[in-house]
């Protein structure tokens, strides 16, 4: 991973959010209060605008460019979470252009436990990580860059989201309507299947 | 959508400028920001107290600002927790050297989006404490969950701790007074309508002509149960006894109440609610000693209204009837 392509992910990343915006607002107004789509792309466009006005510096400093962007723009649960997790990524990739796959799964991973100590949420709980967990996971365990993994990844990244419709809500707001929130997919889930989905496609676009 | 707005984008920044328009005398703006501080600051020595959260509450929080209650208060956009930075600023303006307090509602992005601000603030050696205030009796409170909300009762907490404050308490000191709020008070909400979101466009949640929410949030959020529409009396009767029950209130204690407007439930309604209060309070041998009724934590502009009681020790009382002078609450003081 170079940090040309991790850029095409966060911007690949941003325009499926857009893309996907009115889905997300419904999905969030099921069991929240109906702005996951329209919070995610405020700071997404914000994260976009951010590369295009400085120079590709690396993988580090661009991952802290986005953790700090969306920290300081989406706002609510989403903007602390991404935010502050991707502090950790950047904190975890090297400060160069370059990142062998391993590496960035691994940061991936960084990542990961930095949003399960924010927020504290475990498989089961219908949010995020009920796909972020699972698919790093198994991310970790294929050592291969390859497309099967990734493509792999995203069904698995799908299904999950899915998967969260039958699960009663335990943390955050969904958490309040208890078995009422039995029916609905995660909202946040879903963003975070599209995250894996711009990953599989910013990968495919450099080995094309 | 049918909103008085110009761009969905900028309402929450122009909804700032407007205040400081409309009470100059009360509140600056600080600069790129989305906080709102005291115009006349006091000196140094006073424990800051700080809340804030998404905008769409209207009169909260900007409206706290001001003696006896709030230093600053934090904008985030419309129901959505402010960030981190922006609540940093918030602390910055209320710092007066002796710590501040923050005030944060239950919400998982606000204690998330304030702690992280904690953070920034510790780093700079500015002293902070948080009373997290969970009123909202609608709510399960378990192990498996985020606990309650708060709501309505926050008010109660700002000006009580507000008071503390003011009277030169310590920072910890003036955090356990609003603990014990918090360990005193409850509330919970209905709605007869959704409110609409700019940024969604659309209602939140629809509703039928003979049917109610029940257990709302502030956010718009559907309730915990759907049930018949029922009238002033009934409804009344089902939150007072919720709340009673929830707080363990017995025959002869004194109590301050709040019945709170979500925004589109006009003062006549409110005012009918309250004559039931009053009723129930006397059968229940309670000693009713204030009612605020009014618009105090709204969501935008859903029907419906949310009622708060809150045990009264003589401390309590004294401070929720010290002198308070803010834009959306006045108290003349006694």
């Amino acid at each position: 991973m170079d940090d040309t392509t991790f850029r095409q992910l966060w911007r690949r990343f941003a325009a499926l959010v857009h893309e996907h915006r009115g889905e997300l607002n419904d999905l969030d107004a099921a069991i929240g209060d109906g702005d996951h789509g329209s919070n995610m792309d405020r700071g997404l466009a914000k994260v976009v605008d951010a590369f295009d006005a400085s120079p590709e510096g690396g993988l580090r400093s661009d991952a802290k460019l986005v953790g700090m962007t969306l920290m300081s723009t989406v706002g609510g649960a989403s903007g602390a979470l991404w935010g502050s997790a991707m502090l950790k990524f950047g904190a975890s990739l090297p400060d160069e252009s370059e990142v062998s796959w391993a590496g960035f799964v691994q940061a991936l991973a960084d990542f990961v436990a930095a949003l399960a100590t924010r927020g504290g949420a475990v498989v089961g709980d219908k949010t995020m990580m009920d796909v972020f967990i699972p698919v790093t996971e198994g991310l970790v365990a294929s050592s291969a860059e390859d497309q099967t993994a990734l493509t792999q990844a995203l069904e698995q990244a799908r299904q999950a989201s899915d998967a969260t419709s039958a699960l009663v809500a335990k943390r955050g707001r969904a958490a309040y309507l208890g078995e009422r929130s039995v029916g609905h997919v995660d909202p946040g889930s879903r963003s975070s299947a599209l995250w894996f989905q711009a990953l599989l496609e910013s990968q495919a676009t450099v080995s094309a | 959508m049918k909103k008085i707005i110009d761009a969905v984008e900028t309402v929450v920044d122009q909804a700032l400028d407007g205040m400081v328009v409309a009470y100059p005398e009360y509140l600056v703006r600080v600069a790129q920001t989305s906080v709102l501080a005291r115009a006349n600051p006091k000196e140094a020595g006073k424990v800051g107290i700080v809340s804030g959260g998404g905008s769409g509450h209207e009169p909260a929080h900007g409206g706290y600002v001001g003696f006896g209650m709030l230093d600053a208060a934090v904008a985030g956009e419309v129901f959505t927790s402010p960030t981190p930075d922006q609540v940093y600023a918030g602390i910055k303006a209320a710092d007066h050297g002796a710590g501040v307090l923050l005030v944060v509602k239950n919400y998982t992005g606000d204690v998330m989006n304030f702690d992280i601000a904690r953070e920034l603030a510790d780093a700079d050696g500015i002293r902070t404490e948080v009373v997290l205030v969970n009123d909202d009796v609608a709510v399960q409170d378990s192990l498996y969950t985020t606990g309650r909300r708060g709501i309505a009762g926050t008010v109660f907490v700002h000006k009580i701790a507000g008071a503390a404050a003011e009277e030169g308490l310590d920072l910890a000191s003036v955090k356990a007074v609003g603990d014990a709020v918090v360990a005193n008070v409850a509330s919970m909400g209905f709605a007869l309508t959704s409110c609409t979101v700019p940024a969604n466009g659309k209602p939140t949640f629809e509703l039928g002509d003979q049917e109610m929410e029940m257990g709302i949030g502030i956010h718009g959020e559907p309730g915990i149960e759907r049930v018949p529409m029922m009238g002033a009396k009934d409804v009344t009767a089902r939150l007072f006894h919720r709340l009673v029950d929830e707080l363990s209130l017995t025959s002869g204690e004194p109590i301050a109440a709040m019945v709170n407007s979500m925004g589109a439930t006009p003062q006549l309604e409110l005012a009918i609610m309250t004559a039931h209060l009053g009723q129930l309070a006397r059968d229940g041998g309670l000693v009713l000693e204030r009612v605020l009724m009014g618009e105090f934590m709204t969501s935008l502009e859903m029907a419906g209204a949310s009622l708060t009681l809150l045990r009264l020790d003589e401390e309590r009382a004294r401070r929720l009837k010290a002198r308070a002078d803010t834009p959306a609450l006045r108290i003349v003081g006694h």
